[in-house]
């Protein structure tokens, strides 16, 4: 087999092969509902601990930073 | 010299798994003795700062149930109780938990040292420190004294309350501190004496398997002999009132005669030999959280009556 005929069956194969996978870790469906489940669970702690300094600050007002041993 | 580099599986971890994590019925229990150290001491708090309080030290017991989840996940696999925790069933790598414990210790005394104050922030990481590393790591596996010394963790979040609303310690929190500490080695004895196969099996050298149920049931004795005079020590210095008094007398003198029947009960093989070891472990739980309510029950009532008068 010549070079371009070889060319020829790699350029005839690759039109007829289905799309390779990307490599890398493909997730379940159940991983993807866990995963989705603990992002959202970080966010409202986040949320939880932002509008906790928030309130806090308002009611220590400007003693917020003063922190007696 | 060849390194496997094992690629970690994606996680299939739920929300659910993680709160387990915490340990939510310890947790519960550690939130009602700090509620009450808080609530009972001097002063008063605001209800946002008391709060916050509140919720960093149920999330620094959480972190150090998930420390304890982490380190002791072999032992846990070995036993009927908890091998359905999220590690030994597989449902939480280790690493996670040990990320999410350590992530949760630091974030829950940072918290609570920038928004209430730093005395509670230490006890907290001390408390924290002390479950993890005194407990879990070193007296668990080595000793029948695991549990009393151990204890003092459990012992210290009254303290803590304390400390998070007036800034420094009393005698007070310390004869709490001191209630606690002598009530655990009855209740967990207690719950050894019925367990005591799955403590054997996993290698634990908790009292029964390591000096017998007899000696257990001496010593259980024992400590209730110390707890209930202990118990009623807040009312006999002054800190509560009558109403107190008669509920702790009353509530440790049941303690005792809890731990007369196990101690009088024979050591055979009928079906229902730990019988008495269940009544007691249940009579601990409730015994600890009659005084717990009662010391709010009676400082509420004191100050009702100082607004009225």
């Amino acid at each position: 087999m010549t070079t371009t005929d070889a060319i020829m069956t790699d350029a005839n194969d690759g039109a007829k092969a289905e799309p390779k996978p990307q490599p890398g870790i493909r997730l379940t469906d159940a991983q993807l509902r866990a995963r989705r489940a603990r992002s959202i669970a970080i966010a409202l702690a986040l949320g939880v601990l932002a509008v906790l300094f928030y309130i806090v600050t308002l009611v220590k007002g400007p003693g917020v930073l003063v922190r007696p041993l | 010299m060849s390194v496997t580099h094992a690629r970690a599986e994606p996680s299939i971890a739920g929300v659910g798994d993680y709160l387990e994590l915490m340990k939510p019925r310890v947790m519960s229990l550690v939130v009602f003795t700090a509620l009450v150290g808080l609530l009972i001491a001097p002063g008063h708090v605001h209800p946002v700062i008391g709060a916050t309080a509140l919720l960093c030290i149920a999330v620094g017991a959480g972190a150090a149930g998930a420390l304890n989840m982490w380190y002791d996940a072999d032992i846990d696999a070995r036993m009927g109780r908890t091998a359905a925790r999220p590690i030994p069933a597989g449902r939480l790598a280790p690493g996670e938990a040990l990320a999410f414990g350590l992530t949760l210790a630091v974030g829950s005394v940072v918290v609570l040292g920038l928004l209430v104050n730093v005395v509670a922030a230490a006890l907290l990481a001390g408390t924290i420190a002390f479950y993890v590393v005194v407990y879990t790591m070193w007296l668990k596996r080595l000793t029948p004294q695991n549990i009393v010394i151990g204890g003092a963790a459990g012992a210290l979040p009254p303290a803590i309350g304390w400390a998070a609303a007036t800034g420094s310690l009393a005698f007070e929190p310390v004869i709490l501190f001191l209630i606690i500490f002598f009530w655990t080695p009855p209740h967990f004895w207690a719950l050894s004496l019925f367990r005591c196969a799955d403590y054997a099996r996993a290698g634990i050298p908790m009292l029964p398997v390591v000096a017998g149920e007899r000696e257990t049931r001496r010593q259980i004795l024992l400590y209730a002999l110390i707890l209930a005079p202990l118990g009623a020590a807040p009312w006999l210095l002054g800190y509560a009132g009558a109403r107190y008094g008669v509920v702790a007398l009353v509530a440790g003198a049941a303690m005792i005669a809890f731990a007369l029947r196990l101690r009088a009960e024979a050591p055979d093989a009928t079906a229902n030999k730990h019988a008495a070891s269940k009544r007691l472990f249940g009579f601990s739980i409730l015994y600890l959280f009659l005084l717990f309510a009662m010391l709010l029950v009676d400082h509420t009532a004191a100050v009702l009556a100082g607004h009225l008068a």
